[in-house]
């Protein structure tokens, strides 16, 4: 019978909840690295037991660990980031210009057809791949030599990589995006980036429409249509349907189009889903009412799904990478919030229940959908 | 022998328990113990000291003999109690939070 494993990054560990193709009885395990950040942990699509984890701490700076084994035992590798050549200078939050630091590894993204091969997108904001499997990891520069970085500036949370994207029919090709300095594509596996930013309006930039600047929270496509992107901003909800090269505004009736994370529904390519944020600096939901919008028109015409989510009293945030979906039919979404619950609905989101409630802030989720 | 006594998340990164024993090859400064507790535990490199300056993680502190070492070059020999080992070398995480 099919499952679903959910791997949760907290605070302070990595918790894994495993459940049948029901999703309605689950086992959490526990904390995994307790004590360190974990800001994300993902499997291998071509080898589902190959996790790895980014562990973190003030104290201690980066780790990476592996699985072999679905999360139950983790093995340090390799946590050597160096940039490639002289570093240089991003804008700090006052413009001045102030020399690239290496601080953490943001999101790991596990090649699509090899479970050696990972890329790495960091902060102070640069894209690193291993192919060894984590044992020593090379930045593709390209990115950074792109010639914009000294125009990049951090977001509240720092110059972070966090949304890194390969398009599974041009293996070639990817997208990643970074706060703030916007997204970007390549078509030749790294080597050169272009900036795909037309469209965006970001009026914390003395250019609102400059080609660089702008605070892109996530980006996230159907693997079916990889050529058609939905962005969730700093502020705004976009689409692209032409692989990046201009984006319009989609953000319609949603009640604010501030936000984190989006998502794409397994099965349904233009089925999306947001979580509205009060604003920039009230990280919180909306008059204290947990709400998830879906979107079944690609944007635009929005749809508040409440049932089981708090509708009062309610004020935890869901970061950037703390939304996935499995490939069950139903399709299952799951989120998880700064207040350390994880939800989950197994009907596309018209229900959902706490697998649990008492973690700590969750940072990231993602799912794996097991035979 | 030189004891080096480790913050708990790098005991448990190193997978030890208590004291760290070394064998320090020449005199017994706070380079060359970080350099044979890295030859040792590989794992450590990194979380103790940068990759690439070398410099102390600046949450990091070094202890010893009631002394705050962690601002001494890096080659001062340190204490002869610990560099006979009566006494070990303290890495300390700071009081910060958390």
């Amino acid at each position: 019978m099919s499952g679903v494993r959910v791997l949760v990054g907290t605070r302070k560990g990595a918790f894994v909840l495993t459940s049948d193709g029901k999703r309605e009885k689950w086992d959490v395990s526990g904390p995994h690295l307790g004590g360190w950040e974990i800001y994300h942990l993902k499997g291998s699509p071509v080898d589902p037991n190959r996790l790895y984890a980014s562990q973190s701490s003030g104290w201690f700076g980066q780790q990476i660990q592996r699985s072999n084994d679905g999360g139950k035992t983790w093995e340090p590798v390799g946590n050597k980031f160096v940039y490639d050549g002289i570093p240089g200078t991003h804008q700090w939050y006052d413009g001045t210009p102030h020399p690239w630091e290496f601080k953490r590894v943001w999101h790991l993204e596990p090649s699509l057809n090899d479970p050696d091969t990972v890329y790495a997108g960091v902060e102070d904001a640069a894209l690193f791949r291993t192919t060894d499997g984590g044992q020593t990891w090379e930045e593709l520069s390209g990115l950074r030599g792109h010639g914009s970085g000294p125009h990049w500036t951090p977001g509240a949370g720092g110059m972070c990589l966090h949304t890194i994207l390969i398009d599974p029919s041009r293996p070639d090709r990817m997208y990643i995006a970074i706060s703030a300095a916007g997204a970007f594509r390549t078509d030749n596996a790294g080597k050169t980036w272009q900036p795909i930013n037309r469209g965006l309006k970001s009026q914390h930039i003395p250019d609102p429409t400059a080609e660089v600047g702008h605070c892109v929270h996530r980006i996230a496509m159907h693997k079916s249509r990889p050529g058609v992107l939905f962005m969730q901003k700093h502020w705004d909800v976009m689409r692209s349907d032409n692989a990046g090269e201009s984006w319009e505004e989609v953000s319609g009736n949603l009640p604010s189009d501030f936000g984190f994370p989006i998502d794409v529904h397994a099965h349904e390519p233009e089925t999306i889903y947001v979580v509205p944020i009060k604003s920039d600096s009230e990280h919180y939901p909306p008059e204290g009412k947990l709400r998830v919008y879906r979107s079944r028109t690609g944007g635009n015409e929005w749809e508040a799904l409440t049932k089981g989510l708090p509708q009062r009293d309610c004020y935890v945030n869901v970061l950037r990478d703390a939304m996935a979906v499995d490939s069950l039919d139903k399709c299952g979404i799951y989120f998880g919030t700064t207040g350390g619950q994880v939800y989950a609905s197994a009907d596309a989101g018209d229900s959902w229940a706490p697998i649990v409630r008492d973690l700590p802030a969750v940072v990231s989720v993602e799912v794996q959908t097991l035979p | 022998m030189i004891r080096v006594e480790l913050p708990a998340h790098l005991r448990t990164l190193a997978r030890v328990n208590g004291e760290v024993t070394l064998d320090v090859k020449g005199q017994a400064t706070q380079r060359s113990v970080l350099d044979a507790l890295e030859a040792r535990y590989p794992v450590l490199r990194g979380a103790i000291r940068d990759h690439v300056t070398q410099q102390r993680r600046p949450f990091l502190r070094f202890f010893a003999c009631q002394e705050d070492l962690s601002h001494e070059s890096p080659d001062t020999p340190l204490p002869d109690q610990v560099a006979c080992g009566k006494e070990p070398l303290l890495i300390i995480g700071a009081i910060a939070g958390g």
